[in-house]
């Protein structure tokens, strides 16, 4: 019986220290199909931002396209950054590659690395490189 | 069978351009060819000239096609004539066709254009007529038979119902992977005329088609595509030597289909990757193809440059003449029947900048 009992007040205590679990929503590791969507839907909005700003000849100064030369994202290889950049002589992250594309076939200037367009090209770039394995410093 | 390899200097450079006089350029010639018909021609194609404002231009895609321009006036022996392979604009605007004329007025030789989509769609090649003549021709020269198609045509409805204006349908045109764009054809029309220009041609004649798209089916995601690929090729069936030479593609590719050679020519603008390397979409590329190098951006010209072609015996050696690479030569094999790389053709000759991903 007293093991019974002490058994019952653990789950009442157990049920005051979840409480706030259920009152407050969006705990860690609480979500639902309906944040799913939405975060899914936040990053397809970004993407199509992205391929707009890709393909629009507005990034530079000469009309000239990221997708002039790259359809579809295709031979940008989000997948091997960061890597060795024979040209640069050294190791570099995707963006500063992005902003030499930039200040040369585009004739533009260097977008800073945590500009939303830099975010929308890469968020972009990758999209259409999805389910390629990781492969950083592959040339 | 005996080959005879005879080395020439094809290219006499004279100024800037003397670096390019050292390197010897081989030349194949069957020992059987009766040499008297022999002859070389060039071909440069998709230059892209793109208007910024006013009298101001991309400096690039201007700088391609001035080189092309200048070296095959240095060709040595001179070839016989110029082909160009189309999409001299990037938008079609009177402003960029007339600086392409311009910059192509400077040629030592006749030329003769084909059309592509981006000189077409703002108004339907009206322009381009103007400085150019007809949009789809033939000729003869030395024995051998030359069509040049207007092979960027697509759907009436696309064309003539779909865009409010003339830029928008181009611009809709341009982009390549546009899923609002629509592929690429021949057309009845034209189709029926190819059939009456050969109607009185011997068959045995040598016959080589100047084409802005494949005329083959690669892949539609890029165009790289004509949608009447197979009634244009029944057409060509009945000759024993035929080669189609097209452009559109930026980048080497090579075929045999039948008793049809296909090649493909570099653009003078800019290289595209091959769809293989888009990990969306399936892929496709003719299987006998030895990918060019992959471009080098740090390298402006790299993954361009124009290309002369040997008429040899009836068939073509496509000399792709690569500012920033070596040389490429794509053959026709008497032996296999088909286009072969003279360097690159073997598994083993492979090199790693031939793999694309």
């Amino acid at each position: 019986m007293k093991r019974i009992k002490r058994q019952r007040l653990g789950a009442i205590m157990l049920v005051i220290v979840m409480l706030p679990c259920w009152v407050i929503p969006a705990m860690a590791d609480e979500f639902t199909q309906e944040d799913l969507t939405r975060w899914g839907s936040e990053y397809m909005t970004v993407v199509k931002q992205g391929r707009k700003v890709f393909t629009d000849g507005k990034l530079g100064t000469n009309g000239v396209s990221c997708g002039q030369c790259h359809p579809n994202a295709s031979n940008t290889h989000p997948e091997t950054y960061p890597k060795f950049q024979k040209q640069l002589g050294e190791v570099v992250a995707i963006w500063e590659m992005i902003n030499w594309c930039i200040r040369n076939p585009l004739e533009g200037k260097d977008l800073a690395a945590d500009d939303p367009r830099m975010t929308a090209l890469q968020t972009y770039i990758s999209h259409e490189r999805r389910g390629v394995k990781l492969e950083p410093g592959k040339h | 069978m005996t080959k005879s390899l005879t080395r020439r200097n094809f290219i006499k450079g004279a100024g800037a351009l003397t670096a390019i006089a050292t390197v010897p350029i081989s030349m194949v010639e069957l020992v059987f060819a009766d040499s008297s018909l022999n002859f070389t021609f060039a071909h440069i194609s998709d230059s892209h000239i793109q208007q910024i404002k006013g009298t101001k231009f991309v400096r690039n895609w201007d700088r391609g096609l001035i080189r092309a321009v200048a070296e095959t006036n240095l060709l040595n022996p001179k070839p016989d004539f110029v082909i160009y392979g189309g999409d001299l604009a990037q938008l079609g605007g009177k402003a960029e066709l007339d600086r392409g004329a311009e910059i192509m007025s400077a040629l030592n030789y006749k030329i003769y254009y084909s059309m592509g989509e981006h000189d077409y769609y703002e108004d339907l090649g009206e322009y381009w007529s103007k400085l150019f003549g007809k949009h789809y021709y033939s000729f003869d020269h030395k024995g051998v038979h030359f069509v040049v198609l207007n092979s960027i045509l697509t759907y009436d409805e696309w064309t003539y119902d779909r865009w409010p204006t003339g830029k928008r349908r181009m611009l809709e045109m341009a982009m390549i992977d546009n899923p609002n764009g629509s592929p690429f054809m021949v057309g009845k029309k034209q189709r029926d005329w190819l059939r009456q220009d050969l109607a009185n041609i011997n068959k045995s004649t040598p016959l080589v088609v100047i084409s802005h798209s494949p005329l083959q089916k690669i892949w539609r995601g890029w165009n790289f595509w004509t949608e009447d690929a197979e009634e244009v090729q029944a057409l060509l069936k009945p000759f024993k030597k035929t080669t189609v030479i097209y452009g559109h593609v930026h980048q080497i590719q090579y075929n045999q289909i039948g008793n049809i050679s296909f090649h493909a020519v570099m653009a003078t603008a800019w290289p595209w990757p091959y769809p293989a390397t888009y990990s969306q979409a399936e892929q496709y590329l003719p299987k006998i193809t030895v990918p060019m190098n992959r471009a080098d951006a740090f390298h402006e010209r790299d993954g361009t440059g124009w290309q002369f072609v040997n008429m040899t015996n009836g068939n073509i050696d496509l000399h792709y003449t690569l500012y920033d690479n070596d040389r490429r030569i794509v053959a026709f094999n008497t032996i296999t029947g088909q286009p072969e790389d003279m360097g690159y053709q073997a598994e083993n000759k492979r090199i790693p900048p031939q793999s694309h991903y």
